[in-house]
């Protein structure tokens, strides 16, 4: 009953845990099978009813929001809605910088991260443990906290008011999780073909541009997606540190109060959408690269 | 091409409780091809990565041909390594795998592709050129591996254990290749094995290896014939060579050593040690085997120990006879009709010119 070899290349930790779970499932009869099954419906019900309700008040003409009872069945598809919410003022510009927050936080956590992961991949150095907790509780502040500090600090530095700012804030939050997903990235590309590299002719560096960071490319492709949705998502520290730069999140949350139900979907949509749409490209990209399934 | 040279090397890993290599000195020939083995966790990998510069010796001196490398990155040492687990690379096609380090070294384009090729053609990798390894068998990534190796054209050519994820028939198969690859191009090369039959029958000398230390370094038929401690003569060769446990004594002037009730002739070299202990090696097929008591009464039996078989097991091309000699056991080589069963009396007669004399407190040779 031996589980088959799992290639090295295999991502430790969640991958091969989310691996196990099915086959050693599967591998059971009879009564055992089926709460697996009802709690993964529930479940998956539990996150895409709220979705889809969204997703039809936003397809709806305006009018249909106001029906009752609500049909799982949209009786007329429209643009109205969806138009009425990008016509409304700021929100094509705050989806604009929403992208921008988005884009600068990638990078700028991308390129601090993906060092870090790696030295905690492969060097065994001093502290490095307590480096890993420390990194880690760096989530225990409260954003909240944070925000009205960090809002004065930014006003001194002229950067208040920002998109600028606001990346700052979310690479602070994305980041010890950009680093610790790195790191098990790396830890995941096998050491010997970075040796290999190093025969061959490589520098260090060489060798971790050429052979580590190519290999690692679909799992750092993950930490993005998620840095980005991360981003995209994050309303208290826009909301605070951002008047007229608002990110589309803000711009909703603040005009939540005082704006008609359809505006409300059709917002709730505008914010699920492109997390969707980034996950399904992205996904079809980790799964298969180099004409081989890496899952 | 180039002769290396490793100097009293010492080498603890920070961590590690024993050493991985303990003062070892080896010096290998230009164009020799040189086999470190030893059974696993003995230190073989490390001694390797430290010719690679993967790994650096706490101290001791490295060269290469003429250069001394100790403090060099893998780079600067005109070496080529072939890893135990390929290590190809897998975003790389098969060709653009074997062109790396000549492209990381700054070859002009126009001579890659011929060398490429022609590295390829010798392994018979040319179908392949444009296919990523994960579609590759893990025969022909080996043999990715070892062509990415041999088209830098280096002066030292290292691999460590490049058959063992091979399964039986492959790895036979590529040996033999790999062989005469090896003896083609004329690189010296250092291979690191576990697997005694692949070190004889690559080396043109082993150096056996034993928890960091180097215990014997000799030619194959050396090592096998003549090994020079216990561990040697047990770790190679299948069965492995059979030690019986003897004193000695003094008999007429000769010297003697008695293995329980029976006795041989030995070497007048052991006559001083009278009293002592000692350990008789001799392998399975040197020891002939007779069903019949010899004639001549028991002075005329000369080498003759009489025991009896405990286990026959028929090998196909011959009998391996289990057979007990004064309360100790050792395994003896027969023709497939030799006619014998458990518990039948048979009379054994080692070849005296190969026999090993050990102490058995050191498990060193005596020198004959
Ligand atoms: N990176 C390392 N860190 C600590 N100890 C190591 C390391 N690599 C090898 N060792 C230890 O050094 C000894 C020799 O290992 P190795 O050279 O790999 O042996 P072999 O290749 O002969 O099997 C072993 O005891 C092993 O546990
Ligand atoms: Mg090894």
């Amino acid at each position: 009953m031996a589980v088959a070899d799992t290639p090295q290349t295999l991502p430790p930790g969640a991958v091969q845990a989310t691996d196990i779970l099915p086959r050693t499932a599967a591998r059971r009869k009879g009564p055992v099978r089926w709460p697996l099954y009802v709690a993964a419906i529930l479940i998956t019900l539990f996150l895409l009813l709220p979705i889809y309700l969204i997703t039809i008040a936003a397809l709806s003409p305006r009018a249909a929001v106001n029906d009752f009872p609500k049909s799982l069945v949209p009786r007329e598809l429209s643009l109205e809605t969806l138009l009425f919410f990008l016509n409304s003022r700021g929100v094509v510009a705050s989806a604009w910088n929403s992208v921008m927050v988005g884009v600068i936080t990638l990078v700028l956590s991308l390129v601090i991260g993906t060092p870090a992961g790696y030295a905690l991949a492969r060097f065994a150095f001093r502290g490095r443990d307590a480096f890993k907790i420390l990194i880690l509780t760096t989530r225990a502040f409260p954003i909240v906290i944070l925000s009205i500090p960090l809002a004065v600090t930014f006003i001194q530095w002229g950067l208040y008011d920002t998109i600028l700012a606001v990346a700052l804030v979310h690479t602070a939050l994305a980041l010890p999780t950009t680093v610790l997903i790195t790191s098990s990235i790396f830890v995941s590309v096998p050491r010997d073909v970075e040796e290999a590299a190093l025969t061959l002719g490589c520098t260090p560096v060489g060798a971790f541009l050429r052979i580590a960071l190519p290999l690692a490319l679909p799992g750092l492709a993950a930490a993005s997606l998620f840095t980005f949705v991360l981003s995209w998502n994050e309303v208290f520290a826009a909301a605070i540190l951002t008047v007229s730069q608002r990110t589309l999140p803000a711009q909703v949350f603040t005009s939540l109060g005082d704006s008609p139900l359809p505006f409300r979907f059709a917002g709730g949509f505008a914010l699920i959408v492109p997390s969707l749409v980034f996950i399904f490209f992205i996904r079809r990209y980790l799964f298969n690269m180099w004409g081989r399934v890496v899952r | 091409m180039a002769e290396i040279r490793l100097e009293r090397i010492s080498k603890t890993y920070a961590g590690g409780k024993a050493p991985a290599a303990r003062d070892v000195s080896l010096a290998v020939a230009d164009g020799e091809f040189m086999v470190l083995l030893g059974p696993s966790g003995c230190g073989k990998t490390t001694l390797l990565r430290m010719l690679a510069g993967l790994e650096y010796p706490d101290t001791g001196r490295i060269t290469i041909g003429d250069r001394e490398v100790t403090d060099l990155p893998p780079r600067q040492r005109e070496i080529a390594m072939v890893f135990q687990s390929y290590a190809v690379f897998p975003h790389m096609t098969v060709f653009d795998n074997v062109a790396f380090g000549l492209r990381m070294r700054k070859q002009p384009a126009d001579q890659i592709k011929p060398r490429v090729e022609r590295a390829a053609e010798l392994l018979q990798l040319e179908p392949y050129l444009g296919r990523y390894p994960s579609q590759l068998s893990g025969g022909q990534r080996q043999r990715v591996a070892v062509a990415r190796a041999i088209v830098m054209e280096p002066s030292v050519l290292l691999m460590d254990e490049p058959l063992s994820n091979l399964d039986a028939l492959l790895r036979l198969q590529f040996r033999a290749e790999l062989k005469k690859l090896v003896q083609d191009i004329k690189t010296t090369t250092v291979y690191v094995t576990h697997d005694q039959v692949e070190a004889l029958s690559l080396g043109d000398r082993i150096a056996v290896m034993r928890q960091g230390e180097i215990v014997q370094v000799a030619e194959p038929m050396v090592v096998y014939d003549r090994p020079t401690t216990e561990f040697v003569g047990s770790f190679i060769g299948n069965p492995p060579m059979n030690f019986l446990r003897g004193s000695v004594s003094r008999d007429n002037g000769h010297a003697r050593v008695t293995i329980g009730s029976e006795a041989l002739t030995a070497p007048t070299a052991l006559a001083e040690a009278v009293g002592d202990n000692v350990l008789v090696g001799i392998r399975a097929e040197n020891i002939e085997a007779r069903a019949e008591a010899p004639s001549g009464g028991a002075n005329g039996a000369g080498h003759a120990l009489a025991g009896e078989t405990v286990v026959v097991e028929p090998l196909g091309s011959h009998l391996l006879i289990t057979a007990a000699i004064g309360g100790q056991q050792l395994k003896v080589v027969t023709r497939t009709d030799f006619p014998t069963g458990p518990g039948r009396p048979i009379w054994l007669y080692p070849e005296e010119d190969k026999i090993r004399w050990l102490r058995p407190d050191t498990g060193a040779a005596v020198q004959v």
